[in-house]
């Protein structure tokens, strides 16, 4: 049986599509720093030498590890509503997926912190520096620096996961796939269409890390290593 | 409506793990071996197949799995083959197996050192003899954590099958969840079976990783 | 008799740097041949191109009758690496196989043997090195003087016949360069054609019937053991001074 491909008709439906793409961006960024601070706080916690902390962050890390994120998704959306909190899509997509990658930030930057060598600590509070300004200057910001290209490559795949929202109605890029491919009947176009649009929406991810990184670590770019 | 959950629902949740574990074995399977050619064009050495691979890799990685799934349910479907939904997911699992499996195992390959090559070449073994006899041997022995990492990967991907249908765990905690509406308990028996589903394998690949380390000197 | 190994005006670039820069040199068969110098001299590099490890860019060499210039295929190169054995300075055995399995890996994928007859060259060629009874043990279960005795069994087994060893003590505890010398000087005595690039000057003056003395890529001053007590060129004076 021969099958006529139609790209052309999906045209009319680029607005829908680029809608779609800023709110994936969009749940993306939010995501990312939100993650990033969980995953800062979680990092310090799992170095704590308070034993309840240290486990706590271990047993959240696991948990979101070993489970997949559609459940935690459907956990926490149909979870929330049937406690009285009705959720708007976009939050509840957001809450999960910083849940889910902050327990990721948390293990690489805690890998990250684990390579600054005691000595420099020691050095640094021979200086007379406050805790804070120890874990700020010393600690965090060499490690971050070394983890940095995981670190992205992390948020780039949450990116890729933002598609499961769909399944709770968040208006993101695959769901609007789903709505225009229910319109048009033209599933393999529509579908085949929006894998490069992921791929450039990871380029663009890529690009704004890119130059996060050259403004964050200038070290770097003197010494001519690319991030 | 407050349907109590008893046992009943409970074993249905474990008929549903036993087909996540399935899909699992099978994806895992024909991934594995797609990933294998997958890494020797990795590794090849026409440039083309490198380039091609390359972009293949690329591709497939940069695509979020349930946009292949779809691709394949309704996709194909299209051209007037009806495609079940063990079958998509089956086949869309592995597409997305070959290309991170091939990369892993792309990566274990060019850790074995150079010197080896050298030594094998030197006794006059063809390439793909040392390849075979030499190189990988080692290749896979520096490949089992990431290969057991990424089979947990695997196993929470398949929760993604429920999307079209298919009655694996999370499938079946949808179903329960429709008529009891206790997504807190059933949503959090199903995270906590996947749990015991997936933290042996985590644990296994984090201690293979610490005995490979400590063997390496 | 015409030479094992000749070496004519080789040159050799990594690049812009020019590494080799008209090498020649003559060995005949069973004579024992020592190649010295300071780091950079272009001595490792020169062993290296005889087997084809590395690439020359003019210049011919000549290894037993077979041919290597700036253009080689595979198969000239395998060919080739069945008369030509080599022992690196790092050992390179395979972790993952036995010494047994080390020695006969290439008996049995490049000579086709069966399994048995593999296994009792293995036999001998390890007696050879005095290792029979570590047949069975790992390489990281040896000192780092039995690992480089096994790789000398594991390109004696091919029969080559030249061994080209390149500082093959130079990563060794200095009480394990004895039984590995002690090896290589017994080979030596039973007429292999060697050429080995050493910082052992008492091995060289002892058991090499000619030495190489080479600087800045190129072949400085040749002779034999009276090189050692009466350098001819003021290079030569001043590297030996060095050494001792």
């Amino acid at each position: 049986m021969r099958y006529e491909f139609d790209f052309a008709v999906l045209l009319d439906y680029w607005p829908d599509f680029l809608h779609g793409a800023i709110v994936t961006l969009q749940l993306t960024a939010l995501a990312t720093v939100l993650g990033f601070a969980i995953g800062v706080g979680g990092a310090v916690g799992a170095r704590s030498p308070r034993r309840w902390l240290s486990r706590a962050v271990g047993l959240y890390v696991e948990v979101v590890r070993n489970t997949p994120f559609l459940i935690q998704i459907f956990f926490l959306y149909f979870g929330l509503a049937s406690a009285g909190i009705r959720l708007p899509v976009f939050t509840a997509a957001v809450i999960a997926m910083v849940v889910n990658v902050g327990a990721y930030c948390t293990e690489i930057i805690r890998a990250g912190m684990d390579t600054v060598p005691p000595g420099q600590v020691e050095a640094a509070q021979s200086l007379g520096m406050t805790v804070p300004q120890i874990y700020a200057d010393v600690i965090l910001r060499p490690a971050i620096e070394r983890v940095y290209p995981a670190l992205t490559g992390q948020f780039v795949l949450m990116m890729l996961s933002s598609s499961v929202a769909s399944q709770i109605s968040t208006e993101e890029l695959t769901a609007v796939a789903n709505n225009v491919q229910s319109f048009t009947f033209r599933s393999f176009e529509t579908f085949v269409s929006i894998a490069p649009m992921y791929l450039a929406l990871a380029a663009i991810l890529k690009l704004g890390f890119w130059l996060v990184g050259l403004a964050a670590f200038p070290r770097r770019r003197r010494l001519g290593t690319a991030i | 409506m407050n349907i109590v959950f008893n046992w009943a629902y409970f074993g249905y949740l474990l008929q549903g793990a036993v087909w996540t574990l399935v899909l699992t074995a099978c994806a895992f399977v024909l991934g594995g071996a797609a990933g294998f050619v997958v890494m020797l064009g990795r590794t090849a050495r026409a440039r083309w197949v490198r380039l091609a691979t390359l972009a293949y890799v690329e591709v497939i990685q940069g695509t979020p799995l349930l946009v292949l799934l779809f691709i394949a349910y309704f996709g194909l479907g299209i051209f007037g083959i009806e495609v079940p939904p063990l079958v998509a997911a089956a086949l869309s699992l592995m597409i997305n197996a070959s290309a991170f499996l091939g990369e892993i195992w792309k990566g274990c390959v060019d850790a074995v050192p150079r010197t080896q090559r050298e030594a094998a070449e030197c006794l006059a073994l063809t390439r793909w003899q040392g390849f075979k006899d030499v190189i990988l041997p080692q290749a896979a022995r520096i490949a089992t954590p990431p290969t057991v990492g990424f089979m947990v990967q695997l196993l929470k991907n398949t929760s993604l099958a429920s999307v079209v249908g298919f009655v694996e765990l999370t499938r079946a905690a949808q179903v329960i969840n429709n008529s009891t509406i206790q997504p807190f308990l059933v949503f959090g028996i199903a995270g906590a079976i996947y749990f015991l589903l997936c933290y042996p394998l985590t644990a296994w690949s984090r201690s293979l990783e610490r005995t490979l380390n400590v063997g390496r000197r | 008799m015409s030479a094992a190994v000749s070496l004519r005006d080789v040159r050799k670039s990594y690049g812009p740097l020019e590494v080799l820069k008209g090498v020649s040199f003559d060995v005949a068969p069973g004579e024992v041949v020592a190649v010295i110098g300071a780091s950079g001299s272009g001595k490792s590099t020169a062993l290296r191109c005889i087997n084809g490890l590395e690439s020359i860019q003019g210049g011919a060499i000549e290894v037993c009758g077979h041919h290597v210039g700036t253009e080689r295929s595979e198969a000239q190169l395998r060919a080739l690496r069945q008369d030509v054995g080599i022992v690196f300075q790092s050992y390179n055995l395979f972790p993952h196989l036995t010494v047994e399995q080390n020695v006969t890996l290439a008996l049995r994928r490049v000579k086709r043997m069966a399994g048995k007859a593999a296994i009792e060259i293995a036999g001998a060629v390890l007696a050879q090195v005095g290792l029979a009874d570590k047949a069975q043990s790992y390489p990281e279960q040896l000192s780092g003087g039995q690992q480089q005795r096994v790789a000398i069994a594991r390109s004696l087994a091919m029969q080559p016949k030249v061994m080209l060893f390149d500082e093959v003590t130079s990563a060794l505890d200095p009480h394990l360069t004895g039984e590995v010398l002690r090896v290589m000087e017994a080979l030596a005595r039973d007429g292999m054609t060697m050429i080995t690039v050493t910082h052992e000057m008492g091995f060289a003056r002892r058991v090499a019937d000619r030495t190489i003395f080479m600087r800045a890529g190129l072949v400085w001053e040749v002779g034999g053991a009276e090189m050692f007590r009466a350098p001819r060129t003021p290079e030569l004076q001043q590297f030996l001074g060095s050494e001792l």
